[in-house]
């Protein structure tokens, strides 16, 4: 290779590479977040945080699960569970493009053998109220990212705006390494003495979650589920900011978010379990993202999440 | 006369947008140093994904000085009006002149603008430029609050002469102008300075940019078409998605590649149309077998290998897709082969409009007004019918699902699959048709007499539900299927009465109720204590639930009914029942209105208003049509206004034959006769109180002349009835251009206000007749000039 990078040989060093890249630009290297959501946006650290004023730099490998994709673990590039690689930083610093480019390299992409495009992609969260411009990232034809410039949040406009980039991981993995099916790609180094392939951790998985999804899920239960997280989320964030134990100002805006993560959820499962009419979705859309709202309003009222200005006059404290 | 380059640097602008910004940023700059005082030989603007480029040449370096002389208050005016003029002139007292005027003393403000320097116009034009820049989608970046298409990253702006180039300076939210740009994002040369137009292109192509996006055009399609060439294929020609690649490279390197074989036995739609979506490649044709075997695409970078790294790449995500997309064909196949069934429930459950009905219920009415129209446009009626039934099922195919665009072309292979006949599979495809003013109408009669009924059911089914166009909304192209029906109808020369055709597409409509209704009827004929209520409110609530709609009057009626019970009200029910009889029509509108008087279905003459109302929409759309083919507006009213106008073949041929025959001298002089009989028979009866109809005696004909146009009407009339009877409207016209000279020599002859009032009274007869027998053809008294 021209840029003298050698090609990851498996799947973890793909993320190990990436996690030192953006470490060594000062990311703040987050863990998963800890409960199932569609995409690495839906963490707090990113949904949340992109709110207010505070500068921000985060990245983590975030699991994502998109129940109506479950093919069995048949489909060479469809999985119902894979891994996103998100990167967050608030302001969007000038060079972001250029950052971006040097993580691909990173990876071993050589950018003076390889056509890398900036194609025109507006971003769209119709349940988290939010949107951004910006591009799908196309490495020689192939979609390999999305690079977003947030411009609203749960309804609230980003100021400073946060620059968001999100990696398909198993997709660039599999093109890097000239891979055809998902299911044959090394987890980790080929050379171990225990060699795993992504096969052999999540083949079997794969075939349980897609039949769950399709036919095991109760549809009740999801249902009533759904109708709780709704509640609890609107309970939590009914109770005043006072708390009478502490004496202090804790509005519960994550707690209260992490419902409606799990109503975000609970809609998917039950898309895919195929009970949701064509009219119905939006209605249910509609309702995640009035969740959604309602939490960046109260994260709005934090510390975290408030303007500076604010800050200095004492409106959130 | 210096030139001025200006430069916008920025991230990635949308191909769709560039065109547009072009343009915007050439007009918004010239225009604004042309306000300030400026003048310019020329201006060029340029693209490319990261760069807004524009040069002027041949600018003045300064704007000339102004005066201006502004007339104020009156001297003696009140202090308030002295004050405002100052305010608006920015002068003081003393600064303004007193001059004589026709009312006294008044002031004069007399304001000189200096000229100024081109700089520091240019710097205020282009800031205004950048901050109102109308992008389709801005944003702001970072922590700033500029909004552009994305971030903005530098800007150049360059006044250069002979003597040599000098920044024009501006700082627009901390960007600060300079005589510095850089090439290609990967194969550029870094930051460099340029001094002049010609120098910033040719150091942009040093640095592998090309900078004019007709060049990368053309260096695209020339390339192409090499490559193509050299391996046996020609490239299937495509201007927008050439537009679209131009706006996606700065440097443009057009590579081949072949579709692996595993994909050639896919439809060419579905092979052009998946590589265009997807991956902006070219498709290339094998001229021999038809087939689409290759494609072109094009990278934005020169690589060592010579692009076998990228176009690898590509073929993998080919590859990919089409596996995709022949997964969907087979899957589809297999449903198409096994008779459709399973698109035709589905599309049960798929909402056309929630107050339309499904798109099977829709299919079900186009069906059944395709049976009706076939024999007119010389289909077989089964045949309409079974094509009007299939041709929309490939909506619910997993390869339309994937390519909305390929509607239609996937549902003529379907139905070729499934075995039916080649002009019900033709159909399938044909019956959208035409979607464009320049879309080719069709002409198979299976194909006509499906078209026509799609068309009609939308146009009556919007109709009803009171969804007409406005102004410029129209959201469900009701003009377009309009001007379709137009050129279905004249295209193919179909003799239809339209009020007929939307007759039959409205009981299409309501077929669905009638069962329904029927059975109301004869539950509340019945004796009174016969009724069975409990019954006739499960109906109405079931009707209710099927039917998908719920205006809220009817919510209301049958609420108000029941109240939710099996306890009706007898009255209530039965007076629902009955005020609705003995028709209902296909207007849900109407329904609304009328369910807040217990009755939720219109009476016949209520429709029959809405067909007359969209008679008069088709024949907007007619007048549109015929004034682009050379035929006055006047014209086409003459002849609207004559019976049989829902024939829209009859009318055109009428309208056509008198705009031929006014373009005669015959024809021309014959109206102004039959204005001038017109006027004075009009004036005359007004005057009178009676109408002169009781038809003139030859034996008052007093002299020549007079006689001769009695003998001249009855053979005109003659003429034109028999030519009319047969439709031969030249004829009939020519008999009516034929009464020019007896009535040209009778008017200069004959005095009509005879002081004879027997005279008078027989030759304002002898005018009715010339007014009777012209309009027998058109409506002339219509005909303006």
């Amino acid at each position: 290779m021209a840029s003298g990078i050698e090609t990851p040989k498996s799947f973890q060093e793909i993320i190990l590479r990436l996690q030192a890249y953006w470490a060594a630009r000062g990311c703040a290297i987050l863990q998963p977040y800890d409960m199932e959501v569609g995409a690495g946006t839906f963490h707090p650290a990113t949904t949340l945080r992109s709110l207010g004023t505070k500068p921000w730099a985060a990245a983590y490998v975030q699991p994502s699960r998109r129940p109506t994709d479950g093919r069995y673990g048949e489909n060479p590039n469809r999985l119902q569970h894979y891994y996103q690689y998100q990167v967050i930083i608030k302001p969007s610093p000038p060079d972001l493009q250029a950052l971006y480019l040097g993580s691909l390299e990173a990876i071993g992409i050589d950018l003076a053998l390889h056509d890398i495009r900036f194609v025109e992609d507006d971003w769209e969260s119709p349940t988290l109220g939010a949107w951004g411009l910006g591009w799908e990232v196309w490495c020689d034809g192939m979609e390999v990212s999305q690079f977003t410039y947030f411009q609203q949040v749960g309804g609230h406009d980003c100021r400073p705006v946060s620059g968001e980039l999100t990696y398909g991981l198993e997709r660039l993995a599999m093109y890097v390494m000239g891979v055809d099916h998902v299911m044959d790609m090394p987890f980790n180094d080929p050379q171990a003495p225990i060699a795993l392939t992504y096969g052999d951790i999540f083949r079997q998985t794969e075939e349980e979650y897609s039949r769950h999804n399709f036919d095991g899920a109760t549809v009740e239960m999801l249902f009533r589920h759904f109708e709780d997280a709704e509640a609890e989320c609107q309970r939590l964030l009914d109770f005043p900011p006072e708390d009478p134990k502490t004496g202090k100002r804790i509005i519960m805006a994550h707690p209260a978010y992490d419902q409606t993560i799990k109503a975000s959820h609970l809609f998917n499962l039950l898309d895919a379990r195929g009970v949701i009419s064509v009219t119905e979705r939006q209605a249910y859309i509609g309702r995640v993202r009035a969740l959604a709202k309602k939490c960046a309003d109260a994260f709005r009222q934090t510390e975290a999440g408030a303007d500076a200005s604010d800050l200095a006059h004492g409106v959130a404290s | 006369m210096p030139d001025l380059l200006i430069e916008l640097f920025s991230e990635e602008i949308p191909a769709r947008m560039q065109g547009m910004a072009r343009e915007t940023l050439k007009k918004l700059v010239t225009d604004g140093l042309v306000e300030a005082g400026l003048t310019y030989a020329g201006a060029g603007a340029f693209s490319t994904p990261r760069r807004l480029v524009l040069a002027v040449e041949g600018l003045t370096a300064e704007s000339r000085p102004v005066r201006e002389e502004r007339k104020g208050p009156n001297t003696a005016a009140p202090a308030a009006a002295i004050e405002g003029f100052l305010r608006s002139t920015g002068l003081t007292l003393d600064q303004l002149e007193k001059r004589a005027d026709k009312k006294g003393e008044v002031y004069f403000a007399v304001i000189e603008k200096p000229g100024r320097k081109a700089e520091a116009i240019i710097a205020e034009v282009l800031e205004a430029a950048i901050r109102t820049f109308p992008w389709p989608k801005s944003m702001r970046w970072g922590a700033g609050s500029l909004r552009w298409v994305r971030p903005l990253h530098s800007i150049l702006c360059l006044l250069h002469d002979e003597a040599g180039a000098q920044v024009v300076p501006l700082t627009v939210e901390g960007i600060s102008s300079g005589n510095t740009t850089e090439g290609h994002r990967f194969m550029g040369i870094g930051r460099f300075t340029v001094s002049s137009f010609d120098d910033y292109a040719a150091k942009l192509r040093r640095a592998k940019v090309m900078l004019d996006p007709a060049e990368r055009e053309a260096h695209i399609w020339q390339g192409a078409q090499n490559l193509a060439f050299a391996a046996g294929l020609e490239v299937v020609e495509d201007r927008g998605l050439l537009a679209e690649i131009a706006g996606l490279v700065e440097w443009p390197v057009p590579l081949m590649g072949r579709i692996p074989e595993a994909f050639l036995a896919l439809p060419a739609e579905v092979l052009q149309t998946s590589m265009k979506e997807h991956q902006k490649f070219f498709s290339c044709r094998n001229a021999k077998t038809g087939r689409i075997e290759g494609f072109v695409t094009v990278a934005n970078i020169e690589t060592p290998d010579d692009g076998a790294t990228i176009l690898k790449g590509n073929l993998k995500v080919l590859s990919a897709r089409l596996s995709d997309a022949r997964f969907f064909w087979e899957n589809d196949l297999r449903v198409a082969r096994a008779g459709m069934q399973d698109w035709a429930e589905g599309l049960a459950h798929v909402t056309f409009h929630n107050k339309l009905g499904s798109q099977a219920d829709r299919i079900a009415r186009i069906a059944a007004l395709a049976r009706e129209i076939a024999p007119l446009v010389g289909a077989d009626p089964d045949q309409a019918a079974k094509a009007a039934e299939v041709a929309k099922l490939d909506l619910r195919s997993a390869m339309v699902g994937e390519f909305p665009e390929l509607q239609g072309v996937m549902g003529r292979y379907y139905a070729i699959e499934a075995g039916l006949p080649q002009p019900v599979a033709d159909a399938a495809r044909d019956h959208y048709s035409p979607l464009g003013p320049s879309d080719a109408v069709p002409s198979e009669p299976v194909s006509v007499a499906v078209a026509l009924a799609d068309k009609l059911d939308t146009l009556t089914g919007f109709w009803a539900i009171d969804e007409k166009p406005t102004g410029s909304k129209d959201p469900f192209a009701l003009r377009r299927a309009a001007l379709g029906v137009i050129r279905l109808v004249l295209g193919n020369g179909v003799r239809i009465n339209l009020i007929d055709a939307l007759d039959w597409a409205v009981i299409a409509g309501e077929a669905r109720e009638r069962p329904y209704l029927e059975w109301v009827l004869q539950a509340v004929t019945l004796k009174p204590d016969r009724r069975p209520m409990s019954a006739i409110y499960e109906r109405l609530m079931t009707e209710r639930r099927l039917s998908g709609w719920e205006p809220d009057g009817f919510a209301w009626s049958a609420d108000a009914v029941g109240k939710e019970t099996s306890n009706p009200d007898p009255d209530l029910v039965t007076s629902i029942g009955r005020s609705g009889w003995p028709y209902m029509g296909f207007s849900l509108r109407s329904r609304e209105r009328n369910a807040a008087e217990h009755w939720p279905w219109t009476p016949l003459d209520e429709k029959r208003h809405s067909d007359i109302d969209l008679l008069a929409f088709f024949h907007d759309r007619l007048k549109v049509y015929l004034r682009d083919q050379g035929i006055r507006h006047d014209i086409i009213d003459a002849c609207l206004a004559m019976p049989g106008n829902d024939d829209l073949t009859l009318l055109v041929k009428r309208a056509t034959a008198l705009s031929d025959t006014l373009k005669t001298e015959d024809g021309a002089n014959l109206i102004q006769g039959f204005k001038r009989a017109n006027n004075i028979l009009s004036a005359e009866e007004k005057k009178d109180g009676v109408e002169y109809s009781f038809g003139a005696d030859p034996k008052f004909a007093e002299g020549p002349e007079e006689q001769a146009l009695f003998a001249a009407l009855d053979q005109a009339e003659a003429k034109i009835g028999a030519a009319m009877k047969a439709e031969d409207f030249a004829g009939a016209m020519a008999a009516m251009a034929a009464l020019r000279g007896p009535v040209d020599a009778f008017f200069t002859a004959v005095q009509i206000n005879s002081d004879n009032a027997v005279l008078r009274r027989n030759r304002l007869n002898l005018l009715h007749r010339i007014r009777a027998v012209c309009s027998g053809v058109a409506d002339l008294s219509r005909i303006e000039g």
